[in-house]
């Protein structure tokens, strides 16, 4: 996928976001059948990959958790290579020794993915501290977390660094409403995590978490500033958890009239009506990105299944360097 | 050779290495503050203080060090790190492996610790066996001012994060270092006396009471090897075994508590390969299962000293040997 500061067509957002959903669909298909173990899936969330993804440059980098194919995906890696490493395969990104919840891809700037809640927030701040003491580097970090990070100390810890230290980094906070099994509203006394960003000196806005083109524009205006003053910002995208924290999760804890509520905001059917309606899609043209998707994931899984478990003897390697 | 108490060499090791190489760093609380001498060599990009937040602190570091930065935090006491757990052992120990060996982590961690300032439990204790038990890390805790030396070079330029623990009771003592450039490897201990009834194996302070054993049972006639085992991880198993198999009994010393301690790993090493060496049981000399106190005869009690390292050597030398 291409990459680039202009803003990326819609139908690319859209194409995005249904390649994500494909792809954890067919995840949770896998791990129904009990060989994917650890999936936690973004479906209901893919906007926000899409569109702060979509608004960085190659010579930026991603930091993400365990909810991170979306982030993977919008950055052009091989969901092959990424079913791969689910299913502990020699062809995974990396070797097998990931599996689903902290796959990294180097080569494509998305680097140390921890399932720690919050590990990416404490791993960010280097990241950055290294561009900045880089000639030439113009780069940021962009550190993906949720609702749940936001409530361990070291999301204070690093927000707090990031503007002491004059770090760019752009948080992306994921307020998906569900901190694993528990709602947002029993653990935070206000709704936004926006307003701990902002008592911590950041710029920090909110944006409607489902909509692919406002998140798109709120990361690429963050971005830009970020470039500019090399101080980091904060966005919040407000959105929600539609399936559990993890495969299989039968989610008997959630209110039906929330989860419908969201569902009836889905980022895929939000963007694509949006585009119908003034003419910028048709069923045909649907059924043709549709038909696209089903092909690459299908082909990918093909891939993963094939692909080689690696040999016993990678046990031992990729200890030290 | 000069004399150089071992604050002056740390100093000394950290200023060439930064002389050495640009992308050796250091930060932490107070760092600017007290080396005042690097942030002038080397301004305040390099030499930065901190928040007091040592999770933060750890973090940065393991995130640098992935991104192509060498560096180098003090994170002051060893309880401290109960603050850093994730960053050290999840991250900088594990995010090479899992990611299939994408990243690699060239970071040192200072942190002090043992008897000697009657600071009490939640500033001394003595926490290297955790991060030996824990994969991808490397564990060095020297003995003497050129070790301290020539090993927080070497950890420097070690491309895995290493912990390098201070035993806060060395800081002001003194010793000879080489002039010139001086690189101790990891994994390697050290023979500081050669002796061939009984081996005391130790790290750090209880060296020098092992080496203070030594002389006491040269004049009853016991002749002690003394191996200063200087990294705990990678430990130099070839050096313990070769002398146990010369002497046949072994006493191992540490100020850490005993149980699944680095004597505990000493004692099932040789145990396993050099049982039919050994003339006597392996005997341990420990910490207690206790927190540190404060009170100065209790912080010493709490100690291994050297009256009971020759104790034990004389017990062992005494036994009768095995049929």
């Amino acid at each position: 996928m291409q990459h680039s500061e202009q803003a990326p067509s819609p139908l690319a957002l859209l194409e995005t976001m249904m390649l994500i959903r494909a792809y954890e669909e067919a995840l949770v298909g896998i791990a129904a059948g009990g060989s994917a173990p650890g999936t936690c899936t973004s479906v209901g969330q893919e906007a926000a990959a899409a569109g702060v993804v979509r608004a960085l440059t190659p010579r930026d980098r991603i930091l993400t958790n365990h909810r991170s194919a979306g982030h993977l995906l919008a950055r052009g890696a091989d969901p092959g290579r990424m079913i791969a490493e689910v299913l502990g395969k020699r062809t995974g990104y990396c070797k097998g020794k990931s599996g689903s919840l902290h796959i990294s891809a180097a080569e494509l700037g998305v680097v140390l993915t921890s399932t720690i809640v919050g590990g990416e927030l404490s791993l960010a701040p280097g990241v950055a501290l290294a561009r900045t003491m880089t000639p030439g580097d113009d780069g940021i970090v962009a550190a993906f977390f949720g609702d749940g990070a936001a409530c361990e100390g070291v999301f204070h810890e690093s927000l707090n660094l990031a503007v002491v230290w004059k770090l760019p980094i752009l948080y992306v906070c994921e307020n998906n409403e569900w901190q694993a099994f528990v709602h947002r509203r029993e653990t935070m006394p206000m709704a936004h995590v926006r307003d701990w960003a902002a008592a911590h000196g950041l710029v920090a806005e909110t944006v409607d978490g489902n909509d692919a083109e406002a998140v798109h524009a709120a990361a690429a205006r963050l971005a830009a500033r970020i470039r500019a003053t090399g101080e980091p910002a904060f966005l919040e995208t407000l959105t929600y958890r539609t399936r559990g924290h993890y495969e299989p999760d039968d989610q008997f804890y959630v209110d039906p009239a929330e989860l419908a509520a969201w569902q009836a905001r889905d980022p895929i059917e939000l963007l694509a009506n949006r585009l119908r309606a003034d003419g910028r899609l048709d069923d045909a043209r649907l059924a043709q990105i549709r038909a696209r998707v089903r092909a690459l994931i299908d082909e990918a899984v093909a891939f993963a299944n094939a692909s080689p478990y690696p040999d016993t003897a990678e046990l031992f390697t990729d200890v030290y360097a | 050779m000069p004399v150089i108490t071992v604050n002056g060499t740390i100093s000394q090791a950290i200023a060439e290495e930064m002389r050495r190489d640009p992308s050796v760093l250091m930060f932490g609380e107070g760092v600017a503050t007290k080396r005042r001498e690097l942030v002038a060599e080397f301004g305040a990009a390099r030499v930065r203080n901190t928040p007091l937040a040592e999770g933060i602190i750890a973090g940065t570091a393991v995130g640098a060090a992935a991104s192509g930065l060498r560096p180098i935090v003090d994170l002051l006491f060893a309880p401290f790190l109960c603050f850093a757990m994730d960053e050290i052992v999840n991250s900088a120990g594990k995010l090479r492996y899992m990611s299939g060996g994408q990243f690699k982590f060239p970071l040192v961690v200072l942190a002090m610790s043992g008897a000697g300032w009657t600071v009490g439990a939640q500033h001394n204790h003595n926490v290297e066996a955790w991060f030996v038990h824990s994969p991808g890390l490397k564990v060095v805790m020297p003995s003497s001012a050129a070790d301290f030396k020539g090993l927080l070079k070497a950890a420097i330029r070690d491309d895995n994060p290493v912990l390098f623990f201070m035993d806060l009771a060395l800081g002001y003592q003194s010793g000879e270092v080489p002039a010139a450039e001086h690189l101790v490897p990891l994994g390697r201990a050290a023979t500081l006396r050669a002796g061939r009834d009984v081996t005391l194996v130790s790290y750090a302070k209880t060296v020098h009471y092992c080496v203070a054993a030594a002389d006491t049972l040269a004049g009853q006639g016991i002749s002690a090897e003394v191996i200063d085992l200087r990294s705990l991880k990678p430990l130099d198993e070839a050096a313990i075994l070769a002398s146990v198999r010369r002497t046949g009994r072994v006493v191992v010393v540490h100020e850490a508590s005993r149980l699944c301690g680095v004597g505990a790993e000493v004692a099932a090493l040789v145990a396993e390969h050099a049982f039919d060496a050994l003339q006597a049981p392996v005997r341990r000399l420990t910490g207690p299962d206790t927190p540190a106190p404060s009170s100065w005869p209790l912080e010493q009690a709490f100690v291994p000293q050297a009256d009971a390292i020759v104790a034990a050597a004389r017990e062992l030398v005494g036994a009768r040997a095995y049929a």
